[in-house]
């Protein structure tokens, strides 16, 4: 004998049930298309502390650099791990040009990359890197808690990352995250 | 002639014997390192336990990924020199984060995670005694005007 009350709970409970994760669920997936949302994406723990030690060498006549060099500079400066044969990071290039003319150094580091390749890359889409260094083995990206390029990681001066993505720097990426972030640390 | 035959025999053996013990090996090259059978069981352990941030649902044992054939790689160096199955995987979660275990270590973020199934009973035994008390007290009394038209209709 259900009064008419619980019967109306009955029947309403699990509607709103699935009211709410219908929702939830379109959220979601609004802000996968849009790229603000990775679900295979995880807090990479570096943030907030300072960058791992490490020496790599340059590549493509640059000079090669270290964690030292990272923790001297007096400016913010953009980490890139990309890599010739990664085609999310040909995507990304352009962006990654826009935002060195905008004023803010990119320190590129080749991901598991061959010289002649790089080159060919370079040429093709544009060199960004105010420095730029080889990372043959990956072992250092591994450091860095790099787990598929690109990635980039914004370093303030004194070497502490302060942000960090995993994914290519599309516009509502560098407008949403990637500004306020370099906002805060002015 | 006999003798000789034994003889013969004993010495195949004695080289076969030999010849065996020489293909049993005692270390093994994985991922790039050598190292002896315990080493190696102790590195499957770990990798067993660590997730591929490629294929985000294989361990690192299995996964065929570039990357997990590099932590595959880590691990095994770190066991060889001596390192302990906490250091190594406490290596990981260093860069990599608790997302990094394939199960999750209990702390206060994963509280949620850990006891939903005993907030889901405390829960579901709730509703079953609201229930059930609700059954109990049963429906109010009649009024005396319906209870002679109970006697009404009954009679």
């Amino acid at each position: 004998m259900a009064t008419p009350l619980s019967r109306r709970l009955m029947l309403g409970i699990p509607l709103a049930t699935v009211a709410v994760g219908g929702i939830g669920f379109y959220a979601l997936l609004e802000r996968m298309g849009k790229g603000t949302y990775n679900p295979q994406a995880f807090n990479n723990p570096l943030v907030g502390r300072k960058v791992p030690d490490f020496t790599l060498p340059g590549v493509d006549g640059h000079e090669g650099f270290d964690q030292a060099a990272m923790i001297v500079q007096k400016r913010p400066l953009l980490v890139n791990f990309f890599a010739s044969w990664c085609v999310p990071c040909a995507g990304e290039a352009p962006y990654l040009d826009a935002i060195a003319k905008s004023g803010l150094d990119i320190w590129g580091i080749a991901y598991q990359d061959k010289p002649a390749a790089l080159a060919l890359y370079l040429a093709k889409y544009g060199n960004p890197y105010h420095r730029l260094a080889s990372d043959i083995d990956g072992r250092v990206a591994i450091n860095w808690g790099v787990y598929g390029v690109p990635e980039s990681f914004l370093v303030a001066p004194g070497g502490m990352v302060r942000w960090h993505t995993a994914g290519p720097l599309f516009p509502e990426v560098i407008e949403d995250q990637l500004k306020p972030a370099l906002q805060r640390l002015t | 002639m006999k003798r000789l035959l034994i003889l013969c025999a004993i010495g195949l053996g004695l080289a076969l014997g030999a010849a065996a013990a020489a293909d049993t090996p005692t270390t093994i090259k994985r991922d790039g390192v050598v190292l002896t059978l315990p080493q190696e069981k102790r590195a499957e352990v770990i990798g067993d336990k660590l997730r591929c941030l490629v294929c985000q649902n294989e361990t690192v044992e299995n996964s065929q990924a570039d990357l997990a054939k590099q932590f595959r790689g880590i691990i095994r160096r770190h066991v060889v020199l001596g390192d302990t199955n906490k250091q190594i995987i406490d290596f990981m979660v260093h860069r990599y984060g608790i997302f990094v275990l394939l199960k999750p270590p209990l702390i206060p973020l994963t509280w949620l995670l850990w006891f939903s199934p005993g907030i889901a009973l405390v829960l579901g035994l709730l509703v079953l005694l609201i229930a059930r008390r609700r059954k109990q007290t049963g429906p109010p009394p009649l009024s005396p005007d319906e209870r002679d038209r109970l006697k009404e209709l009954l009679s």
